[in-house]
């Protein structure tokens, strides 16, 4: 297959991303209970189910089709990660514009402008105890392994493992943004809800890719 | 769990029914969930919008009418509204004169208000400003840390600031005095049980029988402290001790005592820590130009209280004592 993302795996990205959300629902909320407000998985349950309504094949481009995605989940999710998830998307989206395929410099940049879009909407920065701690290293190691000539579903895959590692190294940290936040020193100890999300955003990314 | 409701996942849905049946002189959009003063948009008025999660009634919908707010956007459970509700509520109020959001300082409220403001900014070109409420003591407002949270002094402002603007003042005014008001404001709450939300169906977290939480948040969120259950007159000192270390309330020309029930709590038992609460302001030389008992920014069912207190000048005084008619709040009206 060629080495791209194309508007269908695009779309598979994001039903991806929907499925695993949906089978991690229980495991978000009780992540987020320890050191949230116990909505993670609901919201972004409901998040997914509408952005899963909205994608009706009329989509037909990957701007359009990201940009619908991070709309659906502005308008569905609430809490903070409507915000960031949907901020994100947007970003991407935008960045990809009207093209059916992408090339695997192009997600990459494409990706990392969600990243700065995250940053920007959530003030935040890596080593927080939030998404970016998941996402920012995937990214790093994506972009390391292109850069190396690697393939794109290769360098996706080794982006998830990184994603993974980011998500595991949130558990020490304390958090200095959002609900986490009022437990100050507490906050250590727990894995991030949002970087367990965002860990799956990319595993769906790679699957997406490789199949 | 043991609920007066019908579904867990349609509380928010047939509240809001409930809402439009008993108070015709409301307007419910249903589809945005958003309540609307009957009257609005009201020409050449500033509108005043606020929301957040749903769940801690009767803030923010029962507090829209003449003299306080114009709309209010209900959220799901603990979790803030969306920008198109907030965009949908600031179209709907906008009489041409702009629209102040009062915005509670959680993050999740804070970025969904900030992407409607700028969405309606763009697509209708209504001026939007705003002001994030932060008076909760009990979070040290530090770089580590999403700041203060809001909560007593929002009931306070929305007030005040709904009666200036009812006076015709401008959207810059208005925002100036939210700003005065909610830097002159702190509060301090403790818990006595755990809130239960619906979907959930169990306590959002363990208090054993004998112990309450101290500096709890609106949604459950830990405290400063957990201690063994003392009397009033000791939760009394619990909850003035650190406002009055944080502000001096004995500059101004006066001051707001607001003792307010988290839910659970029954009126009576307010007034019991009011008392309580009267005592030690005056001995602290704290003199109370008018006060507010009673639940009116609640956690669904959490048993429990929370002080705010808010230092006056007599503009805000008049603004208080102007007459105000919601369903949660009303006089002189």
């Amino acid at each position: 297959m060629a080495d791209q993302l194309t508007l269908d795996t695009a779309r598979a990205w994001v039903e991806g991303f929907a499925a695993r959300i949906h089978a991690a629902a229980d495991e978000l909320t009780a992540l987020d209970s320890a050191i949230g407000d116990a909505d993670h998985g609901s919201n972004m349950t409901r998040g997914m189910s509408a952005v899963s309504a909205a994608l009706d094949g009329s989509q037909t481009d990957i701007g359009s089709l990201l940009k619908k995605v991070g709309m659906t989940i502005v308008s569905s999710v609430g809490g903070a990660s409507g915000p960031l998830y949907g901020t994100f998307f947007l970003r991407v989206g935008t960045t990809a514009g009207d093209k059916t395929a992408l090339e695997p410099a192009e997600f990459a940049a494409a990706l990392r402008s969600g990243l700065e879009g995250l940053k920007a909407r959530g003030k935040a920065t890596t080593g927080e105890k939030t998404m970016l701690d998941a996402l920012a290293p995937a990214l790093d190691a994506l972009d390391a392994e292109l850069s190396d000539g690697g393939s794109l579903s290769d360098s996706l895959a080794t982006a998830a493992t990184a994603a993974a590692q980011g998500r595991d190294a949130t558990v020490p940290m304390v958090a200095t943004k959002g609900r986490a936040s009022y437990l100050g020193e507490r906050s250590a100890g727990h894995c991030d809800p949002g970087a367990t999300s965002m860990a799956l955003l990319v595993d769906a990314a790679a699957t997406a890719v490789s199949a | 769990m043991k609920k007066l409701i019908n579904d867990p996942g349609d509380v928010v849905a047939d509240a809001l029914r409930g809402i439009e049946a008993a108070h015709p002189r409301l307007r419910v959009d249903h589809g945005n969930r958003v309540i609307v003063r009957g009257d609005a948009p009201v020409t050449g008025k500033v509108g005043l919008v606020s929301g957040g999660g749903s769940g801690h009634e009767p803030l923010h919908g029962g507090f829209v009418g003449p003299g306080m707010l114009d709309a209010a956007c209900a959220g799901e459970m603990f979790t803030s509204p969306v920008p198109d509700q907030i965009q949908a509520a600031t179209t709907a109020v906008d009489g041409g004169a702009g629209v102040l959001h009062i915005v509670k300082n959680y993050t999740g409220d804070v970025m969904n208000f900030e992407m409607a403001a700028e969405l309606a900014a763009a697509e209708s070109g209504v001026e939007v400003s705003s002001v994030v409420v932060d008076d909760d003591v009990a979070v040290q407002d530090s770089l580590y840390t999403a700041g203060r949270r809001g909560v007593g002094a929002t009931v306070l402002l929305e007030k005040i600031v709904g009666a200036a603007a009812d006076q015709g003042r401008d959207l810059a005014a208005l925002t100036a005095l939210a700003g005065a008001v909610n830097a002159r404001a702190r509060s301090m709450g403790v818990a006595l049980t755990s809130c239960t939300v619906p979907s959930a169906g169990r306590p959002t977290f363990e208090l054993p029988e004998d112990e309450m939480e101290v500096g709890i948040g609106i949604h459950g969120e830990p405290g400063r402290r957990r201690v063994p259950l003392a009397p009033a007159r000791e939760i009394a000192s619990m909850l003035v001790e650190p406002i009055l270390t944080d502000l001096d309330f004995t500059a101004g020309d006066g001051t707001i005592a607001f003792v307010n029930g988290l839910g659970g709590t029954p009126l009576i038992e307010l007034y019991v820590l009011y008392a309580e609460v009267a005592k030690l302001l005056d001995a602290a030389g704290v003199a109370i130009a008018r006060s507010l008992v009673g639940p009116y920014i609640t956690s669904l069912d959490m048993a429990g209280a929370s002080l705010t207190l808010l230092s006056v000048d007599d503009g805000m005084l008049r603004l208080w004592d102007a007459p105000v008619d919601t369903p949660g709040l009303r006089w002189g009206a």
